[in-house]
């Protein structure tokens, strides 16, 4: 056991979720005390105060990707906002156009809106991806047809981390006519990204993925060339139509302060995010064999990993790394341990897709936390293989040199 | 400097402390419920504990709470996703109701701005195809309180749905989902104290609710998106505290009846929009005639008291109440209306300090329309 005094679990599950960085924290708490007024109150100081500090928020959120804050609706979370932009462009426009461009590795509530989608008519087109998490900027191209509406591509994969080639593909679509929305809910504060650059047209935020709370998020709609939407939620007609309900002004004004910290610490904090990453890898691979890396490791956001072990039964894995919060999956599907849909896209196969974790480490993480998470982890590995009836791999494991590495 | 005097609880009402404190921790325990692991299952049980306590406040089963992002989204869920090919709504529904249903038809309210259900029987028999109902349990710019159960039973009698809005009747007066007899019933949590961002709606078990939120399958697969943990935790804390402190609430009539006493001596000629019937403790609509609702509000706010015209949503365009044409006001009157709602942190004082500052407007204006110098 290493000697210094963590707080167990050690949390590596960044992508799930984050928690909220007290500095965000502390912008938000006057909002639900002495500034509780309801931002769409017009009469009266108490709701001024709110608007105020809501609209100061959208600033902040236009200003991480390059926005008007014009362009910046509210919602409840990125799961909100993605169905937003799929089934409010498609419901809008499929008179005109009827078929959508999406890939099989999106994330869940990305796929659910399709799939209504086609329940309402429209023609859904999945791209595949390579082995590398990535897809081929050829398929989309010819994916794309006269009447194709929208194309809708992840910007940061949620459980292997791979970043897409957004710029391309923001430059096809809009050479096609086609509007492109990207789910960015893992790539806000950790990439660079910029809408007008980058030509998107749509864009999906969420809070409590950037040290934010959780119960908002954003979509981006573009204003120039417009991008008009049949709303998800109607009723008083607050966010200029589009999203109806009163906004919660505390989580607003945390979201936007999440923004301006990742904004501004972004470029430093990839870097020792992604030596900590590179640390976990070299630690994990240097003393077990049988590893493999699921999608590339570039391009990939920093803080993010994700293993399958060879010759580890999946349930096992998971529950014997008690000391560890890490996932097997994304979050929402992780109630039962199953091959991922994004792990088999990729061809990995269904042992090794059971038997993998996804590591998120993110701003609290300490060169102790993953220090103990390999040690953590290549004994309980080791353990596992020990007991394995495919022992040749678990021999391998066991030489004098890594046991020495690992009693360190 | 004298406290700023807050008597708009039905556009938003403060936090409590209570609240606060809850969240600000929550906040920092931070998983999400559908991660399996230490975090992950602390959320889990948070949310499924509050699940329990929302219930108990409407008289709800817990299996049938759905938490949404608030009354808006709830309203929408419940008309959306019972999927009805008719829906029939009160003419004094919130716009989250009537904007949710394309095509709504709609059954009047009488002048003390109850509704009248003998025109919704009609509507059920016109037409035997299967509808959805919509009535709210208390208006929100008027608190008069409406006949639900005696509606469900007429909905249930046609085969039809019924879904309640409780959102500005949960915490401030009971509200028991079985006793109403009704299927759906929404209800948000900043209107009782808790925070803005989260509500729910309760579901009676034979109904199936098709999701407006489509994703991780969250909610039971009626309402997708990783739940809003710290904005629940508050919610079972609000509800606790409405819960409990109903009986106080109720109190709060006393103030609401110094108020309209005192308002009906500076001017026997204000309108108190559905005195006659039955109403929410803490709701008083009433009009400064001839002064528009814009000034009245305006004046107010300048010295100190904050109060509203209507619902607080949108645009902020002025336009005359919906509610109270419905009741059959005209445009003048209705024009004129102020809404006055009062909660938990509310004192005799501000009633005083409102009609100070309303009795002066009233004077001014009154003085300057026979063409005398402002007393």
């Amino acid at each position: 056991m290493t000697g210094s005094k963590q707080k167990l679990p050690i949390y590596l599950d960044y992508q799930a979720t984050t928690p909220v960085d007290r500095r965000v924290l502390d912008t938000m708490l006057p909002y639900f005390a002495e500034k509780f007024g309801n931002p769409h109150s017009r009469s009266h100081a108490h709701g001024w105060e709110a608007e105020d500090a809501v609209e100061h928020a959208r600033g902040q959120v236009a200003h991480i990707i390059g926005a008007d804050l014009k362009e910046i609706i509210f919602t409840s979370g990125a799961t909100e906002s993605n169905n937003m932009a799929i089934l409010g462009a498609g419901r809008f426009y499929k008179e005109r156009k009827d078929h959508v461009i999406t890939c099989v590795t999106e994330h869940k509530c990305v796929l659910e809106s399709f799939r209504q989608l086609e329940q309402e008519g429209l023609e859904v087109t999945y791209l595949p991806v390579e082995k590398s998490g990535l897809i081929r900027l050829e398929d989309l191209e010819k994916a794309i047809a006269d009447r194709t509406l929208l194309v809708s591509i992840m910007a940061v994969n949620n459980e292997i981390g791979v970043i897409q080639p957004i710029q391309e593909i923001g430059a096809i679509c809009r050479r096609r006519g086609v509007f492109f929305h990207t789910d960015a809910a893992q790539a806000v504060g950790k990439i660079p990204l910029d809408v007008n650059d980058m030509n998107i047209d749509l864009l999906s935020i969420s809070g409590h993925k950037i040290y934010g709370p959780k119960g908002v998020g954003v979509l981006y709609v573009r204003r120039k060339p417009r991008v008009r939407l049949k709303p998800l939620l109607s009723g008083g007609g607050q966010e200029r139509g589009l999203r109806s309900g009163t906004l919660p002004t505390p989580l607003c004004v945390g979201l936007g302060k999440a923004c301006e910290i990742s904004e501004q610490e972004m470029k430093a904090e990839s870097e020792r995010l992604r030596s900590l990453r590179d640390r976990l890898l070299k630690g994990i691979t240097e003393q077990l064999p049988g590893i493999h890396l699921n999608g590339d490791l570039e391009p990939r956001v920093a803080g993010n990993l994700n293993l399958s072990f060879g010759h580890v039964d999946g349930d096992a894995l998971l529950a014997g790394l008690k000391n560890l919060s890490v996932s097997s999956g994304s979050a929402c599907t992780s109630v039962s341990v199953e091959s991922s849909y994004v792990l088999q896209a990729l061809g990995v196969p269904e042992d090794l897709g059971r038997a993998s974790l996804r590591f998120g480490i993110g701003r609290f993480t300490t060169e102790e936390d993953i220090d103990f998470a390999i040690h953590e982890i290549v004994a309980h590995v080791r353990g596992l293989r020990k007991e394995s009836p495919l022992l040749e791999v678990a021999r391998k494991g066991a030489d004098p040199k890594s046991m020495k590495r690992a009693a360190r | 400097m004298t406290r700023a005097v807050y008597l708009d609880y039905n556009a938003t009402a403060p936090v409590r402390p209570a609240v606060i404190k809850a969240m600000a921790e929550a906040l920092e325990e931070f998983g999400n419920p559908s991660s399996v692991h230490r975090f992950g299952r602390l959320a889990r049980r948070a949310v499924e504990e509050v699940r329990e306590r929302v219930a108990a406040l409407v008289g709800a089963r817990s299996a049938g709470v759905v938490f949404t992002s608030g009354g808006t989204e709830a309203n929408n869920l419940a008309v959306m996703g019972t999927k009805r090919e008719r829906v029939i709504v009160s003419a004094i529904e919130h716009d989250s109701i009537i904007a949710a249903a394309h095509d709504c038809e709609i059954f009047p309210a009488g002048p003390d701005g109850v509704v009248e259900l003998a025109a919704l029987e009609d509507l059920l028999a016109r037409d035997p195809r299967p509808a959805l109902v919509c009535l709210m349990l208390a208006n929100n710019e008027t608190g008069v309180i409406q006949p639900v159960a005696a509606a469900a039973e007429i909905a249930h009698a046609h085969g039809a749905l019924i879904h309640c809005d409780a959102v500005q009747a949960a915490g401030k007066v009971p509200v028991n989902m079985e006793e109403l007899g009704v299927d759906l019933l929404s209800v948000s949590a900043h209107k009782l104290g808790g925070p803005k961002g989260i509500g729910a709606l309760a579901v009676a078990d034979q109904v199936t609710l098709s999701p407006t939120l489509r994703g991780g399958g969250q909610e039971r697969g009626r309402r997708a998106g990783t739940e809003n943990v710290a904005g629940i935790v508050g919610f079972g804390v609000a509800t606790d505290l409405a819960g409990h402190d109903l009986e106080r609430f109720a109190g709060l009539v006393r103030l609401r009846d110094r108020l309209e006493k005192r308002l009906r001596e500076l001017t026997l000629e204000t309108t108190v929009f559905g005195a006659t019937a039955p109403r929410l403790p803490n709701t008083s609509c009433c009009t400064m005639p001839g002064v528009p609702s814009e000034t009245q509000i305006m004046a107010l706010d300048l010295a100190g008291v904050a109060v509203s015209a209507g619902a607080a949503c949108s645009s902020g365009k002025v336009e005359s109440s919906r509610v109270l044409r419905a009741m059959g006001a005209d445009e003048e009157i209705a024009g004129c209306a102020l809404r006055v709602s009062l909660g938990w942190n509310s004192r005799e004082e501000d009633i005083d300090r409102l009609v100070a500052a309303w009795g002066e407007l009233y004077a001014s204006k009154r003085a300057g329309a026979l063409g005398l110098p402002a007393a």
